[in-house]
């Protein structure tokens, strides 16, 4: 039952504002960068698709977005993987310690990043490793698994083992079983996994920074050219193009994720 | 029966640890039989069905399909198709493409396929709704899909896991009519799980009833109910007022008790029968005890007083104290007379058939000896 809400006209000021501070920012950040003008100042002097046309020809910048790619898909495809194991063991079997693992693999989520971020340094350098885009990669898998995790979970935990058992009963192998039954069935969530593994890693930037030595991802890119005043335009092209990517991932992800949770749950009779 | 049954079930034990799913199992299910597996929930009927199917393997003894041994036999290779209990319908295909699954193996010519799945949907009363999503079908109706989907593929042996559990009570009455008819029309052995007795009454040509993994009987539903072996038997199919009876006389076919205020009575004795101290349990359903109205007479007679009175529409149950005996009786009556007025605390009289008694052993070891 709905409680009935007082002080109504309050209200819609306060959700208007928050979502004003929220989202204000962000959104001029794409208004600035198709400013005609090296300074972010208001008034807007006109309209340029300039700074985009520049990030082309930086091969710098290049890199950087491919050193993010490999990283990201490198990071999307370990974490969720991993994330396959563990969310199916965490669905479909009962054993000691259970709660205690499911636990552990959340728990990066609550570390602070750059704690985790300097200690996988230490053992890094301790044990003689080159930071490279590997590291990078390691390191952003600890925190992707649990995002892999919970979304993965979701997909799985309506997957009824009947549903094998009926594959295998209609008079199908287990190999069979897995191709026709069991990967169309978890595709939805294991995609949605992948995209929203590789959002976050392309978004990046403690652990990137800390790890990634002479190879930066477009994260750090964008910090080292921070102190360049007459880069800022260029950095702001191209954060608008991140963050419209990320948009699109996640909300791919979410289709994703929403389609499959309704089909496991559609399997079962009640 | 055939001379060869269709499932023989040989000495099949199952323990999981120390706890016995099934404790030495002997069953023959015939070749066209509809044969239901009752008893509560945790008595080893699902067990014992899944290892017919082959998702679980025994411990011990041998379980042979159509004279193949076939306890090893993984359950992809068996003749046997399940129904199961959540239904298990494919979430990503339709209802055409669910039925054609096992058949997709076979090979069959596109033309063969599609007229073996359409037979099917039309034997269960689904025509035309093949490209149905499995997110858009009733209860009743995937239920419906899981019983085309297996039997499109011609098992030897349908096995149903609880197929009715989840289908709402006016629902699962006629899928029960329907699943009987299916059974005849296309003739081969249907295998039921249930733990509602009167699913088991209405369905079966034979009901084994289990409890803790044994097989207490196996008769067929009329026999089963009026000639319960057990007490729990009698318990667990319907109602029954027990009595505990004074032994007058063991001889060799029946026996003679004292039934306290319904007199001497006597009754056939089960074959390996044996009472221990002298008292035996004997019973009689509530329904073959009748009220006698105004003046009317009957060759045996008790008096009571109705101590409750419970209205279930079509008829009463009532509840009798008698003096003399240890537990109240309770009887079901139907309301022509008037029984739905009769108040708590009326004097009334009613009529009983000694020959209605059966004797009950109280518990299977009474029997197995």
């Amino acid at each position: 039952m709905l409680q009935r809400i007082r002080f109504l006209p309050f209200l819609p000021v306060y959700v208007a504002i928050y979502f004003l501070f929220l989202y204000l920012p962000i959104l001029l950040l794409p208004v600035l960068s198709f400013n005609d003008a090296a300074t972010t100042t208001f008034p807007l002097a006109g309209f340029t698709t300039k700074w985009y046309a520049s990030l082309w020809g930086n091969s710098v910048l290049l890199q950087a977005a491919r050193n993010s790619l490999i990283v990201g898909v490198c990071v999307s495809l370990l974490s969720t993987i991993l994330g396959i194991c563990a969310a199916r063991a965490i669905t479909r079997y009962r054993f000691r310690g259970q709660r205690a693992a499911g636990g552990l693999i959340m728990a990066p989520l609550f570390l602070p990043e750059i704690i985790v971020a300097v200690s996988l340094l230490m053992i890094a350098l301790q044990f003689g490793l080159q930071l490279s885009l590997v590291t990078v990669i390691l390191g952003q898998v600890v925190f992707c698994i649990p995002y892999s995790m919970s979304v993965l979970v979701s997909g799985f935990e309506g997957f009824d083992r009947s549903l094998e058992e009926a594959s295998y009963d209609l008079g199908e192998t287990a190999f069979g079983t897995f191709r026709r039954v069991t990967l169309p069935v978890v595709a939805p969530a294991i995609v949605s996994s992948l995209l929203v593994t590789f959002t976050i890693s392309l978004d990046e930037f403690i652990l990137a920074f800390f790890l990634s030595g002479t190879e930066p991802t477009l994260p750090v890119y964008i910090w080292g050219q921070l102190r360049f005043a007459a880069k800022l335009p260029g950095v702001l092209a191209l954060g608008s193009l991140m963050i419209l990517a990320s948009v699109v991932l996640l909300t791919v992800a979410e289709v994703l994720r929403r389609r499959a949770e309704r089909r496991t749950q559609a399997a079962l009779a009640h | 029966m055939a001379d060869r049954p269709m499932i023989s079930i040989e000495n099949v034990s199952r323990y999981y640890g120390v706890y016995k799913a099934l404790d030495d199992v002997s069953l023959q299910i015939g070749e066209g039989e509809f044969f239901s597996l009752l008893g509560p929930s945790g008595c080893g009927k699902t067990t014992l069905l899944r290892s017919i199917a082959g998702f679980d393997v025994p411990t011990s003894g041998e379980i042979r399909i159509d004279g193949v041994a076939s306890t090893l036999l993984p359950a992809n290779r068996r003749p046997t198709n399940m129904v199961f209990q959540n239904y298990a319908i494919f979430p990503h295909l339709d209802v055409g493409e669910n039925v054609a699954y096992g058949l997709k193996r076979l090979r069959l010519d596109a033309t063969e396929e599609r007229r073996r799945v359409s037979d099917a949907l039309d034997q269960v009363r689904l025509t035309g709704l093949d490209r149905r999503k499995a997110d858009e079908l009733s209860g009743g109706q995937r239920q419906r899909v899981a019983l085309a989907r297996a039997l499109v593929m011609r098992p030897k042996v349908l096995l149903l896991d609880e197929p009715l559990s989840a289908l709402d009570k006016k629902l699962r009455e006629q899928m029960q009519v329907e699943l009987r008819s299916l059974q005849q029309a296309v003739g081969i052995t249907f295998i039921l799980v249930t733990h509602d007795q009167y699913e088991a009454l209405a369905l079966s040509d034979r009901i084994a009833v289990m409890f803790g993994g044994r097989i207490a009987q196996v008769a067929t539903p009329k026999e089963i109910y009026q000639h319960p072996r057990t007490r729990k038997v009698a318990d667990f199919l319907g109602g029954m007022n027990f009595l505990r009876a004074r032994l007058l006389a063991d001889r060799k076919g029946d026996v003679s008790v004292d039934a306290a205020q319904f007199g001497t009575v006597n009754l056939a004795k089960p074959a390996g029968f044996t009472a221990s101290d002298g008292h035996v349990t004997v019973g009689i359903r509530p329904e073959r005890l009748r009220l006698l109205w105004d003046d009317e007479r009957a060759p045996h007679e008790l008096t009571g007083r109705v101590e409750n009175r419970a209205y279930f529409g079509e008829v009463t149950h009532l509840t009798i104290g008698v003096d003399g005996l240890e537990q109240p009786l309770s009887m079901i009556e139907t309301n022509d007379y008037g029984a739905d007025d009769l108040p708590v605390g009326a004097e009334i009289r009613l009529a009983y058939d000694p020959d209605a008694f059966v004797l009950l052993a109280d518990d299977e070891m009474a029997l197995r000896a």
